[in-house]
């Protein structure tokens, strides 16, 4: 369709040396990901079929990667929603603090995950501040599903934030304008006019959140309870084969979160390729 | 990208056949019967101030129903902030706007079905060219929505309209300046709206293109009858398009006319200086008589109060006199080919007042000599109103 993707091989360009820009790539990109990823599906191939299927068909491993994947994608979706508010109200208010709220939104990514998984679970156990407030309504957060749902939106938060919040910036609002000439209402101007155009960015926020939650362990064993069939996620599942030197089935576990968090970040690309066509120049 | 090109230059061979397909699209009222209803418009002593400065000081405007009118002004004028309280995107602070007796300030901008065109085209990038066309129709509440072939048979008239009939499924990144144009003027006309409303309509377009473009919107204007408000700062737009032109400058309307008036008879000093170019010479009038630099000019004039004044004439507003005939003499310091004609700038007295006059082509090699001319119309102006 466009004039760009034919010939778009070679194409004068600001960096130099097509054929050493792409060989460089290449060969990073093998050293940094693809060799270690390489080495732990070769060690999982060391295990043989039957006993690999009997790994992954392990009703606990199930347990495991059904609590990790599920609870992140929830997680992602909560920040999806909120992520986009707290966007919005830092790119479209003026207010007092707005600068200080704005550099509150990375600490997720500053602090160490350990930390912040104590710091919640001390908020949310029974006898913590906010875990004490819920306590007579017979919910209880830290030590269950809900805990590790919120340990994974809390490290999560800044990936939306920070990839909607320039495009948002980036919005013109005569757009805006010129829906409301149209007769749209606010609400059919944010659903056909906003949320098009940011979503894009919104896709690739949730993905990075995602795929960082499905990865993350640290904030997650302190809140979790780590009661296997319940709160204990794949990750953690990993460590325990490993801490009993069993590396196959350690590797086995990894090898089938890296399969499936492949196959759901191709997704959301394709998804994101789709939701961006006609905003390119063609 | 070259189909895209080729297409604007279009515009120029197709407006033979404009005529014909726009006379095809007078057929174009399957929704309502009629193109929206016009109506005339009454601006008020409209005023509007953004903190301490005022944008607007008490405008008032009467648009008849399907007529165009130009808003012309530098910027900071106001003319946009006028153009947008019209549409509903601005509220005055104070003053009153009528669309025919209802008033437009009681009706929030979805109300007030207005069609705007922004200056940016605002178009939505996520949407092919029909979707952005049909938006206006498609996001009516559900019983006054015409049905999905009903829009798509309207989006379809209107591409033909604004002469993209098979650009319907385009993104509006793969389309010309030109083009994106042209796609949201057939948006906002595709609501019906009451009056057309457009802010700096070829202000992002190169010089060819806007002539074709400028035409090309008159034509469209005269099929569709739409009471329409531009804003423009470029005057050869505003004389050229425009039924009738209002002046804008600081806030105040400087004068309202056509482009004749406008043009032959500046009301104030700012429209004389704006609106084409004109020379301003000191004089002193004195019991009837207009004197230069102590030598009386053959200009009689009537009832003026004895004092100091501005002489303002256009440069091609004049005739040569000879010698003692009561003309303005000065010596020739330079000529410049002017397009059709050749511009001499006139040295004048002792003080050296400069003027220029455009002459025929064909008077080359006049540097240095001496010349004496008479302005044919003229008018006189406080002896500051051409400072600052």
């Amino acid at each position: 369709m466009r004039a760009s993707s034919q010939g778009a091989l070679k194409k004068p360009s600001v960096i130099p040396g097509f054929g050493l820009a792409l060989g460089f790539t290449l060969a990073y990109l093998s050293l940094i990901v693809l060799i270690p990823l390489a080495a732990l599906v070769l060690k999982t191939a060391s295990l043989g079929w039957p006993e690999f299927w009997r790994i992954a068909t392990d009703p606990r491993t199930i347990a495991a990667l059904k609590v990790s994947f599920g609870i992140s994608f929830a997680a992602a979706a909560i920040n999806a929603v909120f992520g986009l508010i707290v966007a919005w109200v830092l790119v479209r208010y003026e207010f007092p603090g707005r600068k200080l709220l704005d550099a509150f939104i990375d600490l997720p990514f500053a602090l160490p995950t350990a930390v912040a998984g104590i710091a919640l679970t001390a908020l949310y156990a029974p006898n913590g501040w906010i875990g004490e407030l819920v306590k007579p309504f017979g919910i209880k957060i830290a030590y269950t599903p809900i805990g590790i749902l919120i340990a994974l939106t809390f490290i999560g938060l800044p990936f939306i934030v920070r990839t909607v919040q320039p495009v948002l910036e980036d919005l013109d609002r005569e757009v805006e304008e010129a829906a409301a000439t149209l007769g749209a209402r606010r609400f059919q101007t944010f659903r056909k006019v906003i949320l098009p155009a940011l979503l894009p960015a919104l896709l690739t926020g949730f993905a990075l959140a995602l795929a960082r939650a499905i990865g993350e362990y640290g904030s997650v064993i302190f809140i979790a309870g780590n009661i296997p069939f319940v709160s204990e996620i794949a990750p953690l599942l990993i460590v325990i084969k490993l801490t009993e030197f069993n590396y196959p089935a350690a590797t086995a576990i990894a090898s089938i979160m890296l399969a499936i968090s492949f196959v759901l970040l191709l997704v959301i690309n394709l998804l994101q390729a789709w939701s961006r066509r006609g905003l390119s120049n063609g | 990208m070259d189909a895209v090109t080729g297409n604007d230059l279009n515009i120029r061979a197709g407006l033979g056949s404009a005529h014909a397909r726009i006379a095809a699209a007078e057929g174009l009222r399957p929704l309502a019967g009629t193109w929206g209803k016009q109506v005339d418009v009454t601006v008020e002593n409209v005023a509007r101030s953004f903190g301490d400065t005022a944008a607007l000081h008490g405008v008032s405007l009467k648009i008849a129903s399907g007529e165009l009118v130009a808003l012309l002004g530098p910027s900071g004028s106001g003319k946009t902030t006028l153009l947008r309280i019209l549409g509903g995107l601005d509220f005055p602070s104070e003053g009153r706007v009528l669309f025919g007796a209802e008033d437009a300030l009681g009706l929030s901008v979805q109300e007030r079905n207005v069609g705007f065109v922004f200056q940016s085209y605002a178009l939505f990038r996520h949407m092919t060219v029909h979707d952005n066309i049909a938006f206006g129709l498609s996001v009516r509440p559900a019983k006054r929505r015409p049905a999905k072939a009903a829009i798509k048979k309207r989006v379809d008239e209107l591409l033909d309209l604004v002469q993209l009939t098979d650009l319907g499924k385009r993104y509006p990144a793969q389309l010309s300046g030109g083009q994106r144009q042209r796609v949201a003027l057939a948006r906002a006309l595709a609501i019906e709206p009451r009056i057309l409303l457009l802010d700096e309509p070829f202000g992002a377009l190169d010089a060819k293109v806007r002539k074709d473009l400028r035409r090309w919107l008159r034509e469209i204007h005269d099929r569709t009858g739409h009471t329409t408000v531009f804003v423009t700062h470029d005057q050869d737009e505003a004389l050229e398009l425009a039924d009738r032109v209002a002046v804008l400058n600081k806030g105040r309307i400087e004068q309202i006319g056509t482009p004749d008036e406008i043009y032959d008879a500046p009301a104030t000093p700012f429209v004389a200086g704006f609106i084409g170019e004109t020379n301003a010479l000191p004089v002193r009038v004195e019991s009837g008589k207009i004197f230069l630099d102590d030598r009386a000019l053959d200009l009689a004039s009537t009832g003026e109060a004895d004092g100091p004044r501005m002489l303002a004439f256009r440069p091609h507003d004049i005739e040569f006199t000879g010698e003692g005939a009561g003309g303005i003499a000065g010596l020739v310091v330079s000529e410049l080919r002017h397009g059709a004609t050749r511009r001499l700038a006139i040295e004048v007295g002792p003080q050296r007042h400069r003027i220029e006059i455009d002459v025929g082509a064909e008077t080359a090699g006049q540097k240095g000599n001496r010349v004496v001319v008479l302005p044919r119309s003229w008018r006189l102006f406080s002896p500051d109103a051409f400072r600052g």
